[in-house]
């Protein structure tokens, strides 16, 4: 009977099953009832799965991340400095693979916090720019992705192998975070294209403007984030 | 073998942790715990089997264990709550959020079975190995809790909980 309401049963004994209960309406009601359970109690559990999952429950992925993202940035910093150390004639796309990768790492480490996520929150904007752009030595805008659902979180001063980098953090309202990373460049100023990395689970865009690197970092497939990326590199560059 | 499979079934156990203690906060506490003890002890996990029978059955454990130890005093609470079941207003209707206080009156037991058969859907078999119980108790555990839930949404007459207005 249970198997009955579970749809464990085959073609051909639910058949009997049901011929059985139109003889015995009484256990037809019971299997009525049953079935009503299971459609309540799915309709009224289903949608945790839609909710994001909290940043805390990530954390046991995420400690274990950040160790491998530390190293690598480590890593790539070591590149770095070795590149700087002997000359410019080495490919710079070794050092563009590290800023892709830092950006990655400073979105891993941020982006989970729940009661730190910036410094200064998006009620001081003007606050927050100003004194990001005063730091990172350039006017800096914080790009408008409210038509896109992302709102700005705030922001926060970090370190970066070339010095300041402001950090922008997006949000939606299913708490899915952007965040955008400003950083100086080494050499000569250079405009480059867009272009995308994959950094384990995160998504990266960036390029460089000027003096200036930019990257757009997101848990999201690359074709979303690409979206998003162009609206900012428009409202950057009007 | 990746322990970051683990992650892609967080939702689900956030949904059945949910559906059993009921408060939310307590539910992902369930699962912090869950997910802690199952990244431990990852090696336990034979790859090729079914990763996320092996995850219910860590929950289940440390479900048990931690109302062993009394600290899931939430479902002791629940019972002296005057504001149970069925508002007076709502006549016969019954409304989602009054399923969930009628699945309290439940015993742990029977509400474990009831989940994992309606909402997770698992075969009984798999009920049976995830709570390590025999077929059989699976089996009588949901006849009463089937027949329990269906007193208790029934009619009203049968409600033996408050009515509140």
């Amino acid at each position: 009977m249970h198997n009955y309401v579970d749809g464990g049963l085959s073609e051909g004994a639910k058949a009997e099953v049901e011929a059985w209960l139109r003889a015995h309406p009484e256990d037809a009601e019971r299997m009525r009832a049953y079935a009503d359970q299971n459609a309540m109690l799915r309709s009224l559990y289903n949608p945790v799965l839609d909710e994001p999952v909290p940043a805390a429950l990530l954390a046991v992925h995420t400690r274990a991340w950040r160790r491998y993202a530390a190293a690598a940035a480590i890593f790539a910093l070591g590149i770095g400095l070795g590149w700087f150390a002997r000359g410019e004639f080495v490919a710079p796309q070794v050092v563009q693979l590290s800023f892709a990768r830092q950006a990655a790492t400073a979105h891993i480490v941020y982006a989970p916090e729940v009661r730190h996520p910036v410094e200064v929150p998006a009620s001081e904007e003007a606050h927050l720019v100003g004194w990001l752009s005063k730091r990172v030595g350039t006017t800096l805008k914080a790009p408008k992705l409210a038509p896109l659902g992302y709102d700005l979180v705030g922001g926060r001063l970090l370190s970066g192998p070339q010095g300041p980098v402001a950090h922008f953090m997006y949000q939606d309202g299913r708490g899915q975070r952007l965040t955008l990373y400003v950083s100086r460049q080494r050499g000569e100023p250079r405009d480059t294209a867009f272009r995308f990395s994959q950094e384990d689970r995160v998504s990266v865009f960036y390029w460089v403007d000027g003096n200036f690197g930019y990257a757009l970092s997101g848990e999201m497939r690359r074709d979303q984030l690409l979206q998003v990326a162009e609206v900012v590199y428009k409202q950057l560059n009007p | 073998m990746d322990r970051r499979l683990i992650i892609e079934h967080i939702p689900r156990l956030r949904r059945y942790a949910r559906a059993l203690v009921g408060d939310r906060y307590v539910a992902d506490d369930l699962v912090q715990d869950t997910l802690e003890r199952a990244w431990n002890k990852f090696y336990l996990w034979r790859p090729g089997s079914d990763l996320r029978a092996w995850l219910f059955t860590i929950m289940h454990n440390v479900f048990v264990n931690q109302a062993r130890r009394r600290r899931y005093e939430i479902e002791q609470a629940m019972d002296d709550l005057p504001a149970v079941a069925v508002r007076a207003t709502q006549g016969e209707h019954l409304e989602l959020e009054d399923v969930d206080r009628v699945l309290r009156a439940l015993s742990a037991e029977q509400r474990e079975v009831v989940l994992l058969v309606a909402v997770e859907q698992l075969t009984y078999e798999q009920v049976s190995r995830t709570l390590d119980v025999p077929i059989g108790t699976v089996m009588s555990r949901l006849s009463r809790a089937r027949e329990r839930l269906r007193q208790l949404l029934g009619g009203q007459a049968v409600m033996p909980l408050k009515v509140v207005k």
